[in-house]
């Protein structure tokens, strides 16, 4: 304990405590650090009252002026869908076909279906639609289930292999070596076939056994030259494109335990009119090819 | 005016008792006046259809997302804002992770939001991705997980497990309790013989061999089971719904 | 010899005890958890049947004084070399995170992954380094301001054990995979309960050694220290509520879920900020600041109305942890505004630091000591003007969830946690080894300059990276369309990311000259260089006011 004195740089008086040495002045508040938290206060005086905040026992005060993180939201999303609502409908009042014959209706349901990709679709085929193994380029013309843009949308619309969806496309390469249809010398032989027809490889007596066996096993599907079926989705097996490696091991890989490629149905996550747009802008992106599609359009969902 | 109030304080500095008590009276105001309304105000919770519990698979891989400490990158907490509601989805509701215990909000996105990521990629995806991310994409910084499909899935007694939700309340029945550890092998294997009986106790389940190998029952198996029903009970969408929740005050 | 019985009969206990959970544990985690409890419990039983004098045989290994009539000082400089040793870990983890995430490559395997390393980060710098830094600085200060050795003393030994083994216990867990899921509130449910048991014994000899003191009036610092002991354990207890799945396991399921587990979680965990990272270090700061600069404090009122006002506003302010969630709007509104009272009551205990300085302003440029608490003090006005203003919801709702959280942490952390507790570390090693003055104020210069300069790239790297997520996220194109997908932001903040790791090396290399400089004073070395100004110590003077019967015990 110590006496109040004044200290001297400072000449205020001390408290008149002492521990372990150390005093206390007897400043009073800082004028601008009193005022500035009154400020605050109030400024949180008249927020509490504008906005929901005291809990009582049914809800909270709704505050004057009525705001809602969730109304607010809605709100600027129909400002936002009635900006967008006459080239949405129109998007889709327009069959798909249509859609490139309008240079407006084009540009909007391009730039919409690019930021759509950017967003959900460039994990799986790559930033640049490039894809990837697995999953397919969607530059090039080499299409896996159709390259027309209804054929597209479908795509899109309903996934691949997409079991809960009845419209999906559906399609199941046999595993045929692990499970015996095919002896490991068999697939190799059908390796070396489709080496050869690939141009990989020039023919040898190992791609002559594999022909006869690509017909009786392979051709149903990628048909009698291996050229591919689009509505099996089972790719074009005599170019130089391949979704899973066109190298002895890949191919081997393939033959033996087959894969299962799927896709989302982004029908079911998203609107009617993204899903327009994403096919037109896949459609666009290079490999699009012209209408007279063998698979039948399908019709797009109500608009909500 | 002003010394006098450092006058009375002097009583408080002076007596030990009196300051713990005031200062724990003082702390203690906040907590009570914030928390215990949300166990009683009924619309903090909406009402809503289509939230279960997790079935035993999925929860086990629930488990795995908090052990490896997934919830430090990603949230699973939609914003209503435009453009968290266009990226991921609609916005997230209280009632979709009313049986999450712990909630898994998180508070990072060092990775994207979660909470919708149900049904958007295939089984292989994530496979492949939580094995080697960069291969899917390049500018990932995820750490790479493939050893979660070289562990069999060995969560300990899975009844156990589900009677321990239940009495904090989830509201597992008693046939799901019992059946807890073969419905989480079934649930991977749809020819499994109790897979029929999983699908009538969680008919909105999805039954697959999740992680690419049909004769191993993973904890890979369990974090796809996890991440695929993410987001995917409630029919958020539903217009009526949105409606009510758009002109609800007093939240 | 009866309470050597005791004192043995339950060490054996505990050992078999031990020994039976690691027999039935029902994961391996908890097996090997137990397997650590046991071989505590081995060393305990171990020392007190072989009865030595432990503080003689650490005093040896520290080449520490004894305390004849002092102060009891022994666990505190255990603790100031725990807090040296656990700074560095922390450190040390928290730059291979930072790498982690700038090139994902250096991800371990199963339990060096990024994941499983980040908690053991936070706890290791919150909990280990900061938590040391305040129980040993409370009980150091506790007993100054009070003129009263530590209230029981044996109590205190297993205050600071008990504390390393939950430590031990936590970190270990998470490499292993154990954690509860909740950010800072990570250890599952026995070492909850340990922690209790310890944090209890610790109130008990705080509470204890005021109950006792000499001065009539309670110093402002144990104010401090006493309302985070008080507000932790209510924290800490609220919180870890949980139903462990089977008693012989590791995992446990909170009480709580949804919304309302999210609620009590960021109450517990603002309030670890608001007690934890800035109660108690202000405890702190009330103490060394005066101490150091050898004046008196700026302002006695204002202690009165910046403490009351800060405890009572911190406890609201944690639904800004959940702004724009599912959480109930009102609860949010809260959240802010009592964020934005916190403003001024935060900056309160800025100003009664950084104006203690009036008088003694020249200090800045000679006494580096002095320099790193005005740093601490400014980076915490700078942390503590920032949250407010991050509390704001329009600005939350650019800056939740991108790195402009982790910058403010820093800031504070580094800036404010660091510097303060670094500083007080060099006031004490010095007084507590009976050492004339510490190895080298030189290289407490050298550690200030690299530290600030680590902060430095550390913060502005990390609100520079926050700024270009939040904008990223949200930007959109002249169409109305997002522009970016969430890998381009990745990509983007890259270089940011390996700016950090510069700033973590800096922050570092601070820390490891600064354990170099405490080494070197504890083992009695002091460097040849020209002195830089430094308080007067009178080691005579540094004692109890306490009746002779009640010192020897
Ligand atoms: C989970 C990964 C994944 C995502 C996300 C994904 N796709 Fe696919 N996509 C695939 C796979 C796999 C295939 C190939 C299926 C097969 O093997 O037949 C495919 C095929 C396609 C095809 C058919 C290509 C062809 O050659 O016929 C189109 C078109 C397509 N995707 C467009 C999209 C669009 C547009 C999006 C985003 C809205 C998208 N994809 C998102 C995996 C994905
Ligand atoms: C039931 C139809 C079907 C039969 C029969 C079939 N395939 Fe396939 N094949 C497919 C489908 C569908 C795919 C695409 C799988 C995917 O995308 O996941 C495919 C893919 C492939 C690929 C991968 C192409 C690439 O670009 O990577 C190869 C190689 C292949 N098949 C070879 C064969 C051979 C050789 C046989 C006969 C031994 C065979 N297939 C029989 C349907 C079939
Ligand atoms: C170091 C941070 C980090 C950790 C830890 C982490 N992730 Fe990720 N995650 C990312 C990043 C970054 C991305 C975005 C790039 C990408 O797709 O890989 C991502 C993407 C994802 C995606 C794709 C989401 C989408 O919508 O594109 C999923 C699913 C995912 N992570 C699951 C997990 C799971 C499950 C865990 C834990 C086992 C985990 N992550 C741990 C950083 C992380
Ligand atoms: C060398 C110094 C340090 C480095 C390099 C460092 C690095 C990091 C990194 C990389 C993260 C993860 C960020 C993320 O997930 O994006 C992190 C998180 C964190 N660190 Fe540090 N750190 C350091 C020191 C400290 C100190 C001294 C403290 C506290 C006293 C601290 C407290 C924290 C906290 C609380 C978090 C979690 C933040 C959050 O979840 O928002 N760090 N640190
Ligand atoms: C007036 C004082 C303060 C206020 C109002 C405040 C406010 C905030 C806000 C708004 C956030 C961001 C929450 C989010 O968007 O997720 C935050 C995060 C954080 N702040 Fe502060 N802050 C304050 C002081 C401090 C100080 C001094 C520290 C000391 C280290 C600190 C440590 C943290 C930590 C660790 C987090 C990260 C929590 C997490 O998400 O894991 N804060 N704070
Ligand atoms: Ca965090
Ligand atoms: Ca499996
Ligand atoms: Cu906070």
């Amino acid at each position: 304990m110590s006496e109040k004195r004044i200290d001297e740089p400072t000449g205020t008086s001390t408290v008149g405590h002492e521990w372990d040495g150390i005093e206390e002045l007897d400043t009073p508040l800082p004028r601008w650090w009193l005022l500035t938290f009154y400020a605050c206060i109030v400024f949180s005086i008249g927020y509490v009252v504008v906005y929901p905040a005291i809990p009582m026992v049914h809800g909270a005060t709704a505050g004057l002026w009525g705001w809602t993180s969730r109304g607010t939201l809605t709100t600027e999303m129909r400002a936002e869908q009635a900006k967008h609502a006459t080239i949405k409908a129109a998007l889709l009042a327009t069959p798909l076909d249509a859609i490139d014959g309008d240079a407006h209706l084009r540009h909007e349901a391009i730039e919409g279906g690019k930021a759509a990709f950017r967003i959900h679709c460039t994990t799986c085929h790559g930033a640049g639609a490039a894809g990837g193994k697995g999953y397919p380029n969607l530059n090039d013309d080499d299409w896996l289930w159709g390259g027309d843009v209804d054929a597209i949308h479908a795509t899109i619309a309903h996934g691949v292999r997409q079991s809960a969806d009845t419209a999906s496309r559906m399609s199941q390469m046999p595993a045929f070596g692990s499970t015996g249809i095919l002896k490991p010398a068999e697939v190799q032989d059908v390796v070396s076939y489709v080496r050869s027809i690939s141009k990989q490889d020039a023919p040898d007596a190992a791609s002559a056994r594999g022909a006869t066996l690509f017909t009786a096993n392979c051709a149903v599907c990628h048909g009698p030259d291996g050229k591919g079926n689009r509505t099996l989705g089972a790719p074009n097996l005599s170019d130089s494109i391949w979704l899973y490696g066109g190298d002895r091991a890949s191919l081997t890989e393939t033959v033996t335990n087959a894969h299962y490629g799927q896709m989302p149905n982004w029908g079911a996550q998203l609107d009617p009119v993204t899903v327009k747009m994403l096919a037109v802008y896949v459609h666009s992106l290079g490999g699009g090819e012209k209408a007279a599609a063998p698979a039948p359009a399908p019709v797009a969902p109500a608009a909500k | 005016m002003a010394t006098s109030f450092a006058e009375r304080h002097r009583t408080i500095e002076r007596n030990i008792t009196l300051l713990a008590v005031l200062a724990f009276v003082v702390v203690i105001v906040g907590g009570i006046v914030e928390i215990a309304p949300l166990f009683w105000i009924d619309n903090t919770i909406e009402k809503v259809k289509g939230v279960r519990p997790y079935t035993p698979l999925e929860q086990a891989g629930r488990d795995i997302y908090v052990r490896e400490g997934c919830y430090l990158c990603h949230s699973q907490m939609i914003r209503p804002f435009r453009d968290e509601v266009e990226r991921y989805g609609h916005y997230s509701l209280a009632a979709e992770s009313m049986y999450d215990h712990p909630f898994q909000w998180g508070s990072e996105r060092t990775g994207p939001d979660l909470a919708r990521v149900g049904g958007r990629y295939s089984d292989a995806w994530h496979v492949q991705h939580l094995t080697d991310p960069r291969s899917l994409v390049p500018e990932s910084i995820m750490p790479p997980y493939g050893f979660l499909a070289k562990h069999e899935l060995n969560q300990g007694d899975m009844r156990a497990e589900l009677a321990t939700l239940y009495d904090v309340g989830v509201p597992y029945r008693k046939d799901q309790i019992a059946a807890a550890n073969d419905d989480m092998a079934a649930q991977a294997n749809p020819d499994a013989p109790g897979a029929a009986d999983f699908r009538k106790r969680y008919p909105t389940a999805q039954v697959r061999d999740f992680d690419g190998d049909p004769a191993k029952l993973t904890e890979m198996d369990a974090l796809v089971a996890y991440l695929q029903v993410l987001g995917t009970m409630v029919d958020v969408n539903a217009a009526a719904a949105n409606e009510t929740l758009s002109k609800e005050k007093g939240r | 010899m009866e309470s050597v019985l005791t004192r043995a009969g339950l060490w054996f206990a505990a050992l078999v005890l031990a020994l039976l959970a690691v027999a039935g544990a029902v994961d391996t985690p908890f097996a090997i958890q137990m397997g650590i409890v046991a071989v505590a419990a081995c060393l305990g039983l171990w020392f007190t049947l072989r009865q030595p004098d432990y503080d003689a045989i650490a005093r040896g290994i520290l080449r520490a004084p004894a305390d004849q009539g002092r102060y009891d000082d022994d666990v505190i400089r255990w603790g100031v070399i725990a807090t040296v040793f656990w700074g560095m870990a922390g450190f040390l983890v928290g730059v291979l995170i930072a790498a982690q995430l700038a090139w994902p490559l250096l991800n371990m395997g199963e339990f060096g992954n990024f994941g499983r390393l980040r908690p053991l980060h936070t706890s290791a710098v919150i909990f280990a380094f900061g938590g040391n830094a305040l129980i040993a600085t409370s009980f150091y200060v506790v007993q100054r301001t009070c003129r009263a050795r530590l209230a029981f003393p044996g109590l205190a030994r297993f205050v600071f054990w008990g504390y390393q083994l939950f430590i031990v216990l936590a970190a270990t867990g998470y490499l292993l995979g154990i954690t509860q899921g909740k950010e800072y509130a990570e250890p599952e449910w026995y070492v909850d309960i340990w922690l209790t048991v310890v944090w209890v014994s610790y109130l008990a000899v705080f509470v204890g050694t005021l109950a006792r003191r000499s001065e009539p009036h309670i110093y402002v610092a144990n104010w401090f220290y006493l309302s985070f002991i008080l507000t932790v354990a209510m924290l800490h207890l609220v919180n870890n509520v949980s139903l462990p799945v089977s008693w012989l396991g590791s995992r446990s399921f909170s009480a709580y879920a949804g919304v309302q587990g999210a609620l009590i979680q960021w109450w517990y965990g603002h309030n670890a900020v608001g007690f934890f990272l800035t109660a108690g270090f202000l405890g702190m700061m009330y103490y060394f600041v005066p101490k150091q600069a050898e004046r008196p404090v700026y302002s006695y009122r204002l202690s009165i109305i910046h403490f009351w006002a800060l405890i009572f506003l911190y406890i609201w302010a944690g639904p800004h942890h959940l702004h724009y969630t599912a959480l109930p709007d009102w609860a949010q509104t809260l959240g802010m505004v009592f964020s934005v009272m916190l403003w001024m009551p935060s900056w309160g205990g800025m100003i009664n630091g950084l104006m203690t300085l009036n008088g003694a302003w020249d200090k800045i440029r000679t006494d580096p000591i002095i320099r790193l608490m005005v740093a601490a003090l400014a980076f915490y006005g700078m942390s503590t003007f920032e949250g407010p203003l991050m509390s704001v919801k329009s600005v939350n709702a650019l800056s939740h969830y991108t790195n402009w959280t982790i910058g403010h942490v820093h800031s504070g952390a580094l800036g404010w946690n660091g510097m303060i507790t670094f500083s007080a570390l060099y006031y004490l090693t010095p007084r507590l080894w009976n050492r004339e003055r510490l190895y080298s104020l030189r290289m407490v210069n050298w550690h200030f300059w690299t530290a600030t300069i680590g902060i430095v790239f550390y913060a502005a790297s990390m609100w520079v990276a926050g700024l270009t997520q939040g904008l990223m996220w949200r930007e959109y194109g002249a169409d109305g369309y997002l522009v970016y997908s969430f890998a381009d932001a990745v990509a983007a903040i890259h270089p940011m990311y390996a700016l950090r790791v510069v700033g973590g090396l800096l922050y570092l290399s601070g820390a490891v000259i600064m354990t170099i400089n405490i080494w070197r004073t504890i083992l009695g070395h002091s460097r040849e260089e020209t002195p830089l100004g430094q308080p007067a110590f009178d080691p005579a003077k540094d004692r109890p006011l306490l009746p002779a019967t009640l010192i020897a015990h």
